[in-house]
């Protein structure tokens, strides 16, 4: 094997996703080839309702694909048992959690699930893995109360902690920022960018915020229209791919400032 | 989950269900004192020959069978409402209850229209049992096999639910065409009984019930990993459907097992678990399992005391009480705390 498959944690090989229904198969997004490299902050940017949250799903393996390949680790993603994939890759989902009266530690140690024994003991070892999530997202403070005492900027951390907790080389994320305001928003960015650099974890997100993105990302995936491009933000600037994201009517790319803007009338 | 430490709360009700044991062992139409109670248990001196047989033959099963139908149905509720994340879930949303109740129609009320049909239509001792059991049990084979066609959890309750409209409709049906004789004793046995047991009844009630339990207590993880919705539970390595068939079965054993013997006792299942959480304040069902457990045992233990009107020789039916007590106690306990936990 080569240098380069080395380094590459995540691989789609004209992958199609979308939903089978009983009458018909709806196609979403297909031929995705995707190499993505460990380590980095990759964003998934593209209009509402191409097809970023299913793709997500899809790679997480919580709904299947209709055809193609993903490959985790050089593995067929089809090889894993769920078991397998829980300490490969986590989750942090848009839904909202049921009620309940758990506390922040508590949801925090659901995610040493993969590791606990059939009655759920955490050994001194997941106590500390969860502690350790605790401190990099910085809620150490709120670990007794319950959840819903949260803010949703709070929660949010919460659920990347419980991601961290669950130890896993790959966390995705969708939408992570979609409740939240401008400075909460900047500083999950700015913790995906910090934990991506001290944790060599990789980190995979959809966003709308694309001009944060942008600036935070190592690696964008686009989804237009009819189809699915990667690369860094240089490399996507050279072949102009981020030009048609959205439609030109409102807003532009400038390709000085690597940032879209309102259209000047 | 690291929870905080409950074990003054356990010993508290631990002690409390043995007192209350005791007190609905004294009570009723002969009031025996607690010290010759003791005394025939533990091998003493007692007044009355006769006391020996009241206590042996028919408070002490009453008073187990108490504690196991209350503690079944809050386990049953508890798994309800974590599986299907709704307060409003219990032991008998599923038509469990009315696919029992179908069976006993059948049973008493079928007499008459299936006649030509059943070579013996004298009802034993067991074959109430049985025909609770077999229609509990087929009304959740139907669910079962419905909840693995639909992704949607909401729908398998909507499901369950159109069941037991189905199974009381057919009830109905069966009631207008029977004798009068017939109606009243399926009624009596609507209300709803502890009594009546043999220690043989008891024994098989018993045996069932633990099985049910100890299923219980194999599924406290994915019931944990539950409270997170079912996308996170299956990051987190658990396998969302099969725990849910388990979590569906163990209902069924415990609720089908329950009204076989005892009757379609209402409210218990749905508040004891609401009742625990507000005391526990958690969600852990490491701590909520055994909670409900002793709590519900305690509280059936109470309506039982209450239905025996004690020092007159009434006994009220059981279903009633349990409603009639409980659910002020409920919708005063969810007003002062001002949140629906589930």
């Amino acid at each position: 094997m080569d240098k380069n498959q080395n380094n590459i944690v995540l691989k789609t090989e004209k992958l199609s996703i979308g939903y089978v229904n009983r009458k018909k198969k709806t196609i979403v997004a297909k031929d995705i080839n995707l190499n993505l490299k460990e380590k980095n902050l990759i964003t998934v940017l593209g209009k509402n309702g191409i097809g970023k949250s299913t793709f997500l799903r899809t790679i997480a393996k919580v709904q299947n694909a209709l055809s193609g390949s993903i490959f985790i680790n050089q593995k067929n993603l089809e090889s894993y048992t769920n078991r397998n994939i829980s300490t490969l890759l986590s989750l942090v989902l848009t839904e909202r959690l049921p009620e309940s009266q758990l506390t922040v530690f508590e949801l925090v140690a659901l995610g040493r699930q993969p590791y606990t024994n059939w009655i759920d003991k955490l050994s001194d070892n997941d106590v500390e893995k969860i502690n350790i999530a605790l401190q990099q997202t910085e809620i150490e403070h709120l670990q007794h109360k319950f959840f819903y005492e949260l803010s949703d900027g709070q929660l949010q951390r919460v659920l990347i902690a419980r991601a961290l907790a669950q130890d896993t080389a790959i966390i995705i994320l969708d939408e992570p920022t979609a409740h939240l305001d401008i400075h909460h928003t900047l500083k999950i960015f700015a913790l995906l960018k910090k934990l991506v650099q001290k944790t060599s974890k990789t980190i995979i997100i959809s966003t709308h915020q694309v001009n944060l993105a942008l600036q935070f990302s190592d690696n964008v995936i686009l989804f237009k229209d009819n189809k699915v491009i990667s690369g860094s933000i240089d490399e996507l600037n050279n072949i102009n791919a981020l030009e048609d994201l959205f439609p030109d009517t409102i807003i532009n790319y400038d390709t000085k400032l690597k940032q879209f803007v309102i259209k000047a009338n | 989950m690291i929870t905080k430490n409950y074990t003054v709360h356990f010993m508290i009700l631990s002690v409390l269900l043995v007192i209350l044991f005791f007190v609905n062992v004294s009570l009723g139409s002969v009031s025996i004192p607690i010290k010759n109670i003791l005394s025939i248990l533990f091998g003493g001196i007692y007044s009355k020959e006769s006391w020996e047989i009241i206590i042996l033959n028919f408070r002490f099963p009453k008073a187990i069978t108490a504690i196991l139908v209350g503690s079944g149905l809050s386990i049953c509720g508890l798994l309800m409402q974590t599986l299907f994340r709704n307060p409003l879930a219990g032991p008998f949303v599923l038509g469990i209850s009315s696919g029992a109740s179908l069976g006993v129609a059948i049973l008493i009320l079928g007499t008459s229209f299936f006649s030509g049909i059943l070579i013996t239509p004298t009802i034993s001792n067991w074959s109430l049992p049985i025909a609770s059991s077999l229609g509990a049990f087929l009304v959740l084979t139907a669910v079962i096999v419905a909840a693995n066609k639909v992704r949607n959890i909401m729908s398998i309750l909507i499901i369950g639910l159109m069941f037991g409209s189905l199974a009381s409709a057919i009830i109905s049906v069966l009631a207008y065409f029977s004798k009068a004789s017939e109606i009243q004793q399926y009624i009596y046995w609507s209300f709803g009984s502890l009594g009546n047991l043999s220690w043989a009844e008891i024994a098989v009630f018993a045996t069932i019930y633990f099985i049910g339990i100890l299923g219980s207590l194999t599924i406290i993880k994915p019931l944990n990993s539950f409270l997170l919705g079912e996308h996170y539970a299956k990051s987190i390595g658990i396998n969302v459907k099969r725990n849910r068939n388990i979590i569906l079965l163990i209902t069924s054993i415990l609720a089908g097992v329950i009204t076989a013997f005892s009757g379609p006792i209402a409210f218990v299942g749905l508040a004891v678990p609401h009742i625990s959480k507000l005391l526990f304040t958690t969600s852990n069902h490491k701590i909520l399992i055994p909670a409900v457990a002793i709590l519900g045992g305690i509280i059936l233990l109470i309506c039982d005391s209450i239905a025996q009107l004690p020092t007159s020789g009434f006994t009220l039916p059981i279903n009633a009480i349990t409603s009639l007590f409980g659910a002020p106690v409920v919708i005063w306990l969810l007003i002062r705390k001002k949140k629906i936990f589930i």
